[in-house]
């Protein structure tokens, strides 16, 4: 339990760094962090596969992209137009309406119903393979029909540039 | 119990890593005297006898050099690129089986670090991970060149990353576990993957020379084009790092290489052999097996780069997307149907 708090501790940190960073390249490497303590957690809940497909797809492939863009745009502090002074006003507006309604929200919250697991090994490889294949095979088809789609739009988009 | 289990699991760890950092540390003298031999050379042959301290002056030059930091760059993240580096080549070989278990002083020892049921995708996430040294140290130089280098070496991993696991996906339809301990033990005696999946090596192969930056895809590195690539900037034992991280990781890629497809510690006739010389000599001759599998897959690194002159790099993409993904996915469902063929009759 006193892993899990810190380990929750480590994600909030590094996710504000995320925000309060200025350069924009730190922020990715923050991120990166930050999802790497999301993968202790799901290994704290036993779920070794979500773990390492986490590690895999957000940490190895989505972020080495973030910072290949970032890398190549070369953003810095001098760089970076000054924004005008209307932009952030309405910047600080929206952002305290935001405040508003989440605390809003959180005043309507009640602790729910904790969850029970059935199955204490449900994370593992084998099981979670079953459940998905037998219960939720439809859903998952259409996930990845809906995956592809996105991997043609993309490439059509790529193509129209060029 | 607990204390002599997390004692064996130290020892062994450490045993590991110390092995893994000697064959790198010999594998710089072993590509140079390679090189050499291809080459009618010599080679490196005056410090100690044949050359053998070669490798141990070379690391106390790297520690003495100057070290130098440019001023323009990004201190933290100029010395974490080195670090990531050289951390994700060495945890690879966390998951690999080095051997079957074995009988040391009455007490039976997993020759493993960790048996995980995701080791397969470990190794891919720890490969996923490792462009990460080399992209930070890039950038954070705040050189064009480095930079340049850096965004080659990320763009080229994540191109043979996906044929890598597409290849790696019809071999995980014939062995049914993600464990490397499992699809080790299926391997028994000469039964071996390769024979099964012939093309799924060669894609495996072909990305693991990319995912290494070896030639002939060491762009990241390109000295005609780019000076020194990514670590133009580095200096001292921080350059030492990198040069060294590229090292471990072939050793760690040949280690599974041989563990994947060539049958890890397996060999023909090993029941019998066992039989005959008993459960502590026996597995640990089929760690000695599986050695003798890395060094002949280290040699086959080391002969392609003296061999095969490198890719332009719109060559490499077009290997690597348009011949290496569509083979891989070929390669999957022709393994596919086989196997539900051969479940039906």
């Amino acid at each position: 339990m006193n892993l899990f708090y810190l380990v929750a501790f480590l994600s909030i940190f590094f996710s504000l760094l995320v925000i309060f960073s200025k350069n924009p390249v730190h922020s990715v490497l923050y991120l990166i962090v930050t999802f790497f303590t999301f993968t202790i957690h799901y290994i704290l809940l036993n779920a070794q596969f979500l773990a390492i497909v986490n590690f895999i797809v957000y940490m190895g492939a989505i972020m080495v992209l973030f910072l290949f863009v970032l890398m190549l745009l070369n953003l810095n502090e001098e760089t970076e137009p000054l924004k005008p002074t209307l932009l952030k006003v309405m910047g600080v507006v929206a952002g305290m309406c935001l405040l508003v309604t989440l605390a809003g929200s959180l005043k309507a919250l009640s602790v729910s119903e904790p969850v029970v697991l059935q199955n204490a090994n449900l994370g593992l490889v084998k099981n979670l393979g079953k459940v998905l294949f037998n219960q939720f095979l439809l859903p998952f088809e259409i996930s990845s029909l809906l995956l592809l789609s996105a991997m043609v739009g993309a490439v059509l988009l790529a193509k129209k540039e060029a | 119990m607990e204390i002599a289990f997390v004692l064996e699991k130290f020892v062994f760890i450490t045993v590991i890593f110390a092995l893994s950092l000697v064959v790198a540390m010999y594998s710089t003298l072993a590509e140079r005297k390679i090189a050499a031999f291809l080459q009618d050379r010599v080679g490196p042959n005056r410090a100690g006898p044949g050359g053998m301290f070669q490798p141990l002056a070379d690391g106390v030059k790297m520690f003495l050099k100057e070290e130098i930091i440019p001023t323009q760059s990004s201190k933290f993240l100029f010395i974490a690129g080195p670090s990531l580096a050289i951390l994700t080549a060495c945890i690879g070989s966390a998951v690999i089986p080095w051997g079957q278990d074995v009988v040391l002083f009455g007490k039976t020892i997993a020759l493993q670090a960790t048996d995980i049921n995701v080791g397969i995708l470990y190794i891919f996430g720890v490969v996923s991970l490792g462009v990460y040294g080399v992209m930070i140290g890039g950038w954070a130089s705040n050189n064009k060149f480095s930079l340049m280098g850096a965004i080659r070496a990320a763009s080229q991993n994540i191109s043979y990353e996906i044929p890598m696991g597409l290849s790696i996906i019809a071999l995980l339809l014939l062995t049914n576990s993600l464990s490397l301990k499992d699809i080790a033990e299926q391997q028994h005696g000469f039964n071996w993957n390769v024979f099964y999946q012939p093309l799924g090596f060669l894609i495996f192969l072909i990305c693991s020379f990319a995912e290494t930056n070896r030639t002939p895809f060491d762009l990241p590195e390109c000295e005609t084009e780019l000076v020194g690539g990514y670590h133009t900037e580095y200096s001292s034992m921080k350059l030492g790092f990198y040069l060294f991280a590229e090292y471990i990781n072939m050793f760690v890629s040949s280690a599974v290489m041989a563990t994947l497809y060539f049958g890890g510690y397996n060999y023909p006739g090993m029941d019998f052999v066992n039989s005959l010389i008993g459960p502590t000599w026996g597995p640990l001759l089929g760690m000695g097996v599986l050695f003798l599998k890395i060094f002949a897959f280290i040699f086959f690194f080391m002969w392609v780069r003296w061999t095969i002159p490198r890719f332009r790099y719109d060559q490499l993409m077009n290997l690597g997307w348009k011949v290496l993904i569509p083979l891989a996915i070929a390669n999957i469902v022709l393994t596919g149907v086989v196997i539900a063929l051969v479940n039906k009759f």
